[in-house]
C-alpha cells in the first residue's frame, strides 16, 4: 500500500478518534472524573442515529444535533443528580460509580437495541485520486468530526459558559466565590462530554458497523488519546487523536491490524511513566 | 479479643462453605467455589486498594495470566500441582516487575494505567496465537474424577488459597508492613519522611494483590477446562473485585470476605431470576453502594446499629429513674 | 566538637531558576543553628536538599562523615536526619499515638509495632501530648499539631533535626512553650537547625546563624556578628530593624 494512502487513512481515523476523546478529556480535566460511561454514550449516539435513520430515512448528518442534544440532557442529569454528590471523592469512588451507571446504560441498550452490529449505509461512493481511494462517507465523517472539534474549541474560548468551565477547572473555590454555580457548571461540562460522545457515535454509525461490544474499545481509545494529548484541552485531544490514528494506521500496515491497538496501549503506558502530563502538555483552554 | 472474633467468624464461614459437598447439590457447590474464589481475590485486592489506598484495577490481568500460565504449563507436561505453583510464582514476579514501573503513578493516572494493563495483557494474549491459541482459546487438561469429586477438589483448593490469603492479611495488618501501608494510604509524602521505603512497600502490596489472583486463576482454568482471552482478562472482573471489597469495607480484615460472599450470592439470585437484567441490577447495586454504604457493610453496622443500641441502653435506665 | 553536617558547594536548579547556589557550611554536633533569609531565599529548598526530598544539581552533603548526596527521603529519616514541615503533615485518620509510632517504627528502626507504641508514649509525654494520645490526629488544633510533628520527629531518634517554621501561626505564649521544648530537645544532644522568621526568636535560641539570600549563603556566625553584617542588614533586616534588634539584644 502506498504510504500516502496509509497517511490519509490515519488522518481520517484520527479525526474520528479526536471526536471520541474530546468529551472524555474535558470531563477528566475539569471534573477530575474518569468517565466509564463514555463508551456507552458513543454507542448510544450511534444506535439512536441508526434507528432514527431506519425509521425516517433522514440522513444522520441532520439528525446529529438532535441526538447530541439528547445525550447532553442525559449527561447533565446524570451529573447533576448522581455524580455531583461524590465529585470530590477519591478516584476509586467516582470511577466505580460511573462504572455502575455504565452497567445500567449498557444493559438497557442490549435489551432495547440488542448487540447486533448496525451501520447506516448511505452509498456515497469513493473518490479516486490516482491510485489512492477514499470513501466519501469517511471524508464526510472526518469533516464533521473536525467541525465539531473546532466548534467546541470556540465555545470553550469565547462563550460565557466556556469561560466558566475554564474558571472552575483552574480553581473551584475561587470560581464559587465569583458567583459561579459550580454544580451547574459540572453538569454542563459532563453534558458537553456526552454531547461530543453522542455526536461521535452518530458519525461512527455512518462509517463503521457499531455494536455494544465496542463500548470498551472506544473507552480504551479515549484513555490512550488523553494520555498522548494531555488532559482537558481541545487541541491536545485533536493532536492525540490524529497521532493515535496515524500510529494505528502504520502499525496495522507494518505488523498487522490485530496488533495496532496493542501498539497504542504500549505507547500509552510508556508515556504515562515517562511523561504523565501528556505529550503535548497543553493545559486548559487558554 | 477483636482478633479472636475475626478468626472465629472467618473459621465458621469457611467451615460452612467447606461443608457444601457433604450437604448440598452440585449447583450449590458451584456457588461455594465462586464465593471462595472471589473472596480470595477480594482479600488480595485489599492489600493494595484497602490498606495502601491505591485504586488498582489490574486484578483481571493477574487472574488471566494465572489462567494461561497454569494451562500452558500443564500442556507442556508439567504436573497439575506444579503447574499451579508455577502460575502463582509467574504472576507474582510479573506483578513485582510491573509494580516497580506503574506504582510511580498516582491517583487517576495509576487507575488508568492499571486498567490498561488488563487490556494490554488481553490484546497480547489474543494476538500471540502460536503460544496461546489466540482468540480461539485454549483447552486445559481436565481434572481426573467424577464431577462431584472434581468440584470438591476445586472447592478445597480455592478455600486453601483463601485461608492463606486471609492469614497473610491478618499478619500484614499487625506488622510493620501493614503499618507502613496505612501510612502511605493517608499521606504518602509524610510516610516517606518518617522513613517508610514507600516504593518497596507499594511493590510488596501490589505483588500481594496479584499472587492469590494468579493462584486462583490457574485453579479456575483447570476447573473449567477451557479458557479464552475475553473471559480470562475481563474488565468486568477487574471492577467487580474492588466493588466487593468496598461493599464489605475496604481496609478491614473481614470486609473483603463478607463483601465477596454477599456479592456472589446476590449475583446468583439475579442471574437465576432476571437473566436479561442482571448487569443493570449489579450496576444499581454499585450506585446504591456508593451513595448509601460508602464505608461498606462492616462499618455501617458499627456506627448505626451499635450506636442505636448503646443509646437505647443508656436512655433506658434514665427513664427508669425518672419514672420511679 | 565533632562535625555532624557539611555542605560542599551545594546547588539546585528548577528549570532555569537557581533556588540554591553554591552553598557550603559545616555544623557541629549539639549546636542550635538558625537559618534565616527573606521569603523565597531558598531555605525550605535547602532543607529539602539535605533530607533527600530533591536531588542535588551539584555539590555534596556529608552527614556524620558519610556522603549522603544521593539519598532518598526515607533513607535520610533512617540515618537520623529528621525534619518537620512548614505545613504540618500528619496521618489524619491515625491516632496521635500511632502517628508518633510511625516515626519510631520506620525512622527510629524500632523492632516491633508494640515497641514503637511504647516509645511513642514516651515522646508524647515529652512534648506534653499524652492526654490526647488516642484521638485522631486530624482533630488537633494547630499548636498541638506542631507538637505532634515534633514528637513524630523525635521518635525517629534523630541526630539532627530540621525545624521548618515550627512557630508560624502560633501566638506569643505558644511560641514560648515551643522554644522551651526546642531547648529540651537540644539538651538531649540533638543538633537542631531552625528556620524562623521572627528575629527575636532566632536570636534568643540560636548559637549560630546562617543567612540565605537569593539562594546564596551571605553570612554565617554568632547572632551578634550576623545582625551587624552590612550585607545582611541590606538584604534582609533593613537598617532600622537591625538597630532595634541590636538595642533589644543589648538590654537582654
Amino acid at each position: 500500500m502506498d504510504i500516502i494512502q496509509i497517511l490519509l487513512n490515519g488522518i481520517v481515523l484520527g479525526s474520528l478518534y479526536a471526536c471520541i476523546a474530546i468529551g472524555f478529556s474535558l470531563v477528566w480535566g475539569v471534573l477530575n472524573i474518569i468517565n466509564m460511561l463514555h463508551g456507552s454514550f458513543i454507542i448510544l449516539g450511534g444506535y439512536l442515529a441508526f434507528f432514527a435513520w431506519q425509521y425516517s430515512g433522514v440522513n444522520p448528518v441532520f439528525l446529529l444535533p438532535i441526538i447530541a442534544a439528547l445525550l447532553f440532557g442525559l449527561g447533565y442529569l446524570l451529573q447533576y443528580f448522581f455524580i455531583n454528590k461524590v465529585v470530590m471523592s477519591p478516584v476509586l469512588t467516582t470511577l466505580t460509580l460511573t462504572f455502575g451507571l455504565d452497567m445500567i446504560l449498557y444493559n438497557l441498550m442490549t435489551v432495547f437495541f440488542t448487540a447486533t452490529p448496525r451501520r447506516v449505509t448511505l452509498d456515497l461512493g469513493t473518490i479516486n485520486l490516482g491510485d489512492m481511494y477514499l470513501p466519501v462517507d469517511r471524508l464526510m465523517g472526518m469533516g464533521l468530526a473536525l467541525f465539531l472539534t473546532a466548534l467546541l474549541f470556540l465555545v470553550m474560548r469565547a462563550s460565557k459558559i466556556g469561560r466558566a468551565i475554564v474558571a472552575v477547572r483552574m480553581d473551584r473555590q475561587a470560581a464559587t466565590l465569583m458567583g459561579i454555580r459550580v454544580n451547574n457548571v459540572y453538569a454542563i461540562t459532563f453534558g458537553i462530554g456526552a454531547f461530543m460522545a453522542g455526536a461521535a457515535g452518530v458519525i461512527f454509525s455512518m462509517v463503521f458497523p457499531i455494536t455494544t461490544n465496542l463500548t470498551g474499545t472506544f473507552l480504551g481509545k479515549a484513555f490512550v488519546i488523553c494520555v498522548i494529548g494531555g488532559l482537558g484541552s481541545v487541541p491536545g485531544a485533536l493532536i492525540g487523536g490524529i497521532a493515535l490514528g496515524l500510529i494505528e494506521s502504520f502499525a496495522g500496515y507494518t505488523i498487522g491490524p490485530q496488533n495496532a491497538t496493542t501498539v497504542g496501549f504500549v505507547l500509552m503506558l510508556f508515556l504515562l511513566i515517562v511523561r504523565p502530563t501528556g505529550l503535548v502538555g497543553v493545559k486548559g483552554y487558554e | 479479643m477483636k482478633q479472636f472474633l475475626y478468626f472465629g467468624a472467618f473459621a465458621l464461614w469457611v467451615a460452612l462453605i467447606a461443608a457444601t459437598p457433604l450437604l448440598a447439590d452440585n449447583y450449590t457447590i458451584r456457588i461455594a467455589i465462586s464465593i471462595a474464589m472471589f473472596s480470595a481475590m477480594a482479600v488480595s485486592w485489599n492489600f493494595i486498594g484497602g490498606f495502601t489506598g491505591y485504586p488498582s484495577f489490574s486484578t483481571a490481568a493477574f487472574f488471566g495470566l494465572g489462567c494461561y500460565a497454569g494451562a500452558l504449563a500443564q500442556r507442556n507436561g508439567i504436573p497439575l500441582v506444579m503447574a499451579w505453583v508455577f502460575a502463582t510464582l509467574f504472576v507474582a514476579v510479573f506483578a513485582a516487575m510491573l509494580g516497580a514501573i506503574i506504582l510511580r503513578l498516582k491517583g487517576h493516572y495509576f487507575a488508568i494505567g492499571s486498567i490498561a494493563i488488563v487490556d494490554l495483557t488481553r490484546l497480547i494474549t489474543s494476538s500471540w496465537g502460536s503460544l496461546t491459541g489466540g482468540g480461539d482459546g485454549l483447552n486445559v487438561p481436565l481434572l481426573q474424577g467424577s464431577p462431584q469429586e472434581v468440584s470438591a477438589l476445586v472447592l478445597y483448593v480455592m478455600l486453601a488459597i483463601l485461608i492463606v490469603a486471609f492469614l497473610t492479611s491478618i499478619y500484614v495488618d499487625r506488622s510493620r508492613l501493614g503499618f507502613g501501608l496505612k501510612c502511605i494510604s493517608q499521606n504518602e509524602d509524610a510516610a516517606d519522611m518518617v522513613g517508610v521505603n514507600t516504593t518497596s512497600f507499594k511493590i510488596v502490596a501490589y505483588t500481594l494483590s496479584a499472587v492469590f489472583c494468579g493462584a486462583v486463576g490457574a485453579v479456575y482454568a483447570s476447573w473449567v477446562g477451557y479458557i479464552d482471552p475475553t473471559d480470562s482478562f475481563s474488565i468486568l472482573l477487574t471492577l467487580k473485585v474492588p466493588v466487593m471489597v468496598l461493599l464489605g469495607g475496604a481496609g478491614t480484615l473481614l470486609g473483603p470476605v463478607l463483601g465477596a460472599g454477599v456479592f456472589v450470592m446476590l449475583e446468583e439470585v439475579f442471574w437465576a431470576n432476571f437473566l436479561e437484567w442482571n448487569r443493570a441490577i449489579l450496576g444499581g447495586i454499585i450506585v446504591f453502594l456508593i451513595f448509601f454504604l460508602p464505608n461498606g457493610l462492616l462499618k455501617i453496622q458499627y456506627r448505626t446499629l451499635y450506636g442505636a443500641l448503646v443509646q437505647k441502653l443508656r436512655s433506658a435506665p434514665k427513664q427508669a429513674e425518672k419514672s420511679s | 566538637m565533632t562535625e555532624i553536617l557539611r555542605l560542599e558547594n551545594v546547588s539546585k536548579s528548577f528549570g532555569g531558576n537557581r533556588a540554591v547556589n553554591d552553598v557550603s557550611f559545616s555544623l557541629e554536633e549539639g549546636e542550635i543553628i538558625g537559618l534565616i533569609g527573606p521569603n523565597g531565599a531558598g531555605k525550605t529548598t535547602l532543607v529539602n536538599l539535605i533530607t533527600g526530598v530533591h536531588p542535588l544539581s551539584a555539590g555534596k552533603v556529608i552527614f556524620a562523615g558519610e556522603d549522603v548526596s544521593r539519598q532518598q527521603a526515607f533513607q535520610a529519616a533512617r540515618r537520623g536526619l529528621a525534619r518537620t514541615f512548614q505545613i504540618v503533615q500528619p496521618f489524619p485518620k491515625m491516632t496521635v499515638l500511632e502517628n508518633v509510632a510511625a516515626g519510631a517504627l520506620f525512622g527510629g528502626g524500632t523492632g516491633s509495632v508494640e515497641d514503637a507504641l511504647d516509645l511513642a508514649h514516651e515522646e508524647l509525654k515529652f512534648v506534653g501530648l499524652d492526654a490526647v494520645a488516642d484521638t485522631p490526629a486530624s482533630s488537633l488544633a494547630l499548636p498541638n499539631r506542631k507538637r505532634l510533628e515534633l514528637a513524630k520527629s523525635l521518635a525517629m531518634r534523630p541526630k539532627f533535626l530540621l525545624l521548618d517554621e515550627v512557630n508560624a501561626g502560633l501566638n506569643a505564649s505558644e511560641i514560648d512553650g515551643a522554644l522551651d521544648l526546642i531547648r529540651k530537645i537540644a539538651a538531649r544532644g540533638v543538633t537542631i537547625l531552625i528556620i524562623e522568621h521572627l528575629m527575636k526568636v532566632v536570636l534568643s535560641i540560636s548559637q549560630r546563624i546562617l543567612v540565605l539570600h537569593h539562594g546564596e549563603l551571605i553570612a554565617q556566625g554568632d547572632p551578634r556578628t550576623v545582625i551587624e553584617d552590612p550585607q545582611v542588614v541590606e538584604a534582609y533586616l533593613g537598617s532600622k530593624f537591625a538597630a532595634r534588634v541590636k538595642a533589644e539584644s543589648h538590654h537582654a
